[in-house]
């Protein structure tokens, strides 16, 4: 019944509507818009003013010297001669200019180049530059060596090593995988499982604020266990959210194959790229034709899929969901007993703290195991039930020893019973306190007190 | 045979005690009243006999087993602290706690046609809590409670933000409830009506039982010899003539006649002061004057702050 009414009060909301619909827009906005922001150039036209002392970057050309580093569309160079950096400096303003580049005599020995202007620079522009000018320089040194033919040699030397991962799965068969796209996957299971409890184990929160100000509860307790409420609330609010992402995944299936279908129609008429993405979603099953598509000229979008199904999507999929629903259980235990013991949702702050700075520690750790999922500090903090649901997920795509899983699983499920077995206790107090703002000691002592 | 048996319960809040060594019986079929002024244990107790809390030492028993999760069902309780979700809708609130009850949901919705019928607050189904007022939200709430037809209803100041109208209403209904059989506990200031609705009583002051048990035999237990009469004559004759085994206390003169109270000195019988009277002036009504509960209340309150 309580699972039944949290379940349905929440789905009926205007905004669970809303936040179903828009939710992958906003997810895909998350993603899109930093990667828009960093890649989005700057559009400014600016001129860069370049003094060289050691002659070296100037060209000689039929317009008048010129600066050996290539222009760019927004970044314009001009090469002044016969005037010291000192007397610029004093009517620099007025000129308009970007900066001032000034190439001492020394460069060669000095290594080193200095850039003036009366803002700070922008990255962008001091790496172009340096790395221009460093190519000049090699190009520079490398003459003056006097070897014959080196550029052509240089040519022939530069190599550019395309390394595929290929795993031997058990049934002796070899899968192409890509690091990136796995770790991609493992991070975006941890991300949702954070947000999901985050956002979800706060809503546990509100409702048992809810309840306990409009002082419903005392009623309620009186027909059921309080233990009975709060599971109840919980499991009703993760259902909720459940659905929601089930809702979710269904929109981002349609949004992806809706802008797959629009932007790389030819991939739709191969046979091959339908039957890897039906299997992708439909079974663990391999399919053979999609083995067969090891081709050298794996296209990057096929590739990204092939690398999916090196995952095992049932493993996936099944840890997902147990570290998914385990993890929030848990969490949403400890955001019960906060909502008990407060009064109002501003007194919420202090206590909230304590409870995920645990998960962004599990980001943070999260992080670092993609680079070395098989470290120890990924390991350790995948075993921490706290912190387990988010590193793990971003392991297991790269596949860990199945003791680890089991280990870290029962820890987990372990951990969550106990604190479900601590948090009916205190909340069994907590809802029933009023006018008081509580502390960690203050729980601490109901906990005693009610044992 | 006793529905409710609270045997010498104890219960310790942080630094004080809320409750000390509090019994009380409840005979099926009767309106116990619980009273006490604020702060001194009631809601405690209410609470306790409702399992929202357990008690830290006692017991209490319901027809005689010791209570337990099974009799959630054969109990309503009316909080102090109204409360109801303010964003659900009336009825859907109410068929949900009445589920919560154990009532089937065909049960229930038939219940609550004849209630909200009863209470005139058909068109408020489909209206949410927090649209009501605060009175309106009490009636709801007050259904809510005894929709069930349960055994045992408990009643935590159940008059407080009604006006006359409804706690006549409401009165009836209480009544009207016991008449088919329930037990009705309830907590309230109101001494009046504790005087219409009450068999038996229990007065808890400071955490311990001060008064205990039916409210006849307490009226009885406090009555302070005093009579009221109305007659008709002399006042100058009725002062003069007066025993001295008996005091007058007080004399009004209004339309309707001469009142006037007396005492009669300890020992000696109503009988005497007729007699008296009846020399003297023409009796037209006498009545002993028993003390109200509100007297009882303050009286014993008073008493036991002093002994503290």
């Amino acid at each position: 019944m309580i699972i039944r009414r949290e379940y349905l009060t929440r789905i009926r909301k205007k905004s669970f509507l809303i936040m179903s619909i828009l939710g992958p827009f906003i997810f895909a906005a998350y993603v899109l818009i930093p990667m828009y922001f960093a890649t989005m150039e700057d559009k400014e036209e600016k001129t860069v003013v370049v003094i060289d002392d050691s002659k070296l970057f100037t060209q000689y050309g039929p317009q008048g010297p010129s600066f050996v580093v290539p222009e760019t569309e927004y970044l314009k160079f001009i090469i002044i001669e016969g005037v010291s950096l000192e007397t610029y400096q004093a009517g620099f303003d007025e000129t308009g200019y970007y900066a001032v580049l000034f190439i001492p005599s020394n460069i060669l020995a000095s290594e080193s180049s200095l850039i003036y202007s009366t803002n700070q620079t922008s990255i962008e522009v001091t790496g172009y530059i340096k790395q221009s000018m460093e190519e000049e320089i090699e190009h520079l040194k490398l003459a003056s060596h006097d070897i014959q033919d080196i550029e052509q040699i240089l040519m022939e030397v530069e190599t550019s090593l395309n390394v595929r991962n290929i795993k031997w799965t058990k049934d002796g068969k070899t899968q192409e995988s890509n690091t990136g796209v796995i770790m991609g996957v493992g991070y975006l299971g941890g991300l949702m499982i954070f947000f999901f409890i985050f956002f979800f184990g706060s809503q546990v929160m509100r409702g048992v604020i809810e309840e306990k100000t409009s002082r419903i509860i005392e009623v309620i307790v009186s027909s059921v266990r309080p233990f009975q409420l709060m599971m109840g609330k919980i499991i009703g609010v993760g259902l909720t959210g459940l659905t929601q992402f089930l809702i979710w995944i269904f929109f981002s299936f349609i949004l992806i194959t809706g802008l797959k279908a629009a932007f790389f129609p030819e991939l739709n008429q191969t046979p091959t790229e339908q039957v890897v993405s039906s299997d992708l979603f439909d079974s663990g099953a391999m399919n053979p034709a999609g083995q067969a598509m090891m081709d050298e000229e794996l296209d990057m979008v096929e590739e990204i899929f092939t690398s999916l199904k090196s995952i095992n999507p049932a493993v996936m999929i099944g840890s997902f969901l147990f570290y998914f629903i385990f993890g929030y259980l848990l969490y949403a235990a400890m955001f019960a007993v906060i909502g008990s013991a407060v009064d109002n949702e501003t007194d919420t702050q202090q206590l909230i703290l304590p409870v995920i700075l645990p998960l962004i520690l599990g980001i943070y750790v999260m992080l670092s195991a993609m680079n070395n999922p098989d470290g120890p500090l990924p390991f350790w903090f995948s075993m921490i039930p706290f912190t387990s649901p988010v590193v793990m997920m971003v392991r297991i795509p790269f596949g860990v020893p199945w003791w680890q899983v089991a280990l870290s699983g029962s820890l987990l499920v372990g951990t969550f019973i106990g604190m479900t077995w601590v948090a009916g206790k205190v909340y069994r107090t907590g809802i029933l306190m009023y006018g008081k703002k509580n502390n960690y000691r203050e729980i601490w002592k109901w906990l005693r007190y009610s044992s | 045979m006793n529905l409710i048996t609270a045997d010498a319960v104890v219960k310790d809040f942080s630094g004080h005690r809320a409750l000390n060594r509090v019994s009380m019986e409840v005979p099926e079929g009767s309106i116990y009243g619980l009273l006490g002024p604020n702060g001194a244990g009631k809601t405690t107790l209410l609470r306790i006999i409702n399992q929202i809390t357990a008690p830290d030492e006692g017991a209490i028993l319901f027809e005689g087993q010791p209570i337990n999760s099974d009799h959630r069902s054969q109990i309503g309780y009316l909080p102090e602290e109204r409360g109801l979700y303010k964003k659900m809708k009336v009825g859907e609130q109410a068929l949900y706690l009445a589920q919560l009850k154990g009532l089937s949901k065909s049960e229930a919705m038939k219940r609550l046609k004849i209630w909200f019928e009863k209470f005139e607050i058909g068109d408020w189904w489909g209206k949410k809590v927090e649209e009501l007022s605060k009175g309106m939200a009490q009636k709801v709430q007050f259904i809510t409670t005894v929709l069930h037809e349960p055994k045992l209803l408990i009643f935590d100041e159940p008059f407080s933000g009604f006006d006359p109208i409804n706690v006549n209403l409401l009165k009836q209904e209480i009544l009207q409830m016991k008449k088919n059989g329930a037990t009705i506990i309830f907590s309230t200031h109101n001494m009046a009506s504790v005087e219409e609705l009450c068999d038996h009583i229990t007065l808890i002051n400071a955490s311990e039982t001060v008064l205990q048990g039916e409210i006849s035999h307490i009226r009885e237990q406090y009555r302070t010899s005093r009579y009221l009469v109305t007659f008709t004559g002399d006042r100058e004759k009725l002062t003069g003539g007066l025993d001295s085994r008996f005091e007058l206390l007080y004399m009004e003169e209004n339309g309707m006649g001469q009142k006037a109270t007396f005492r009669i000195r300890e020992g000696e019988g109503s009988g005497d002061l007729i007699r008296n009277l009846v020399e003297i002036t023409e009796i037209k009504a006498f009545h002993e004057i028993l003390p109200s509960m509100n007297d009882i209340f303050i009286e014993v309150v008073n008493d036991a702050s002093k002994k503290n």
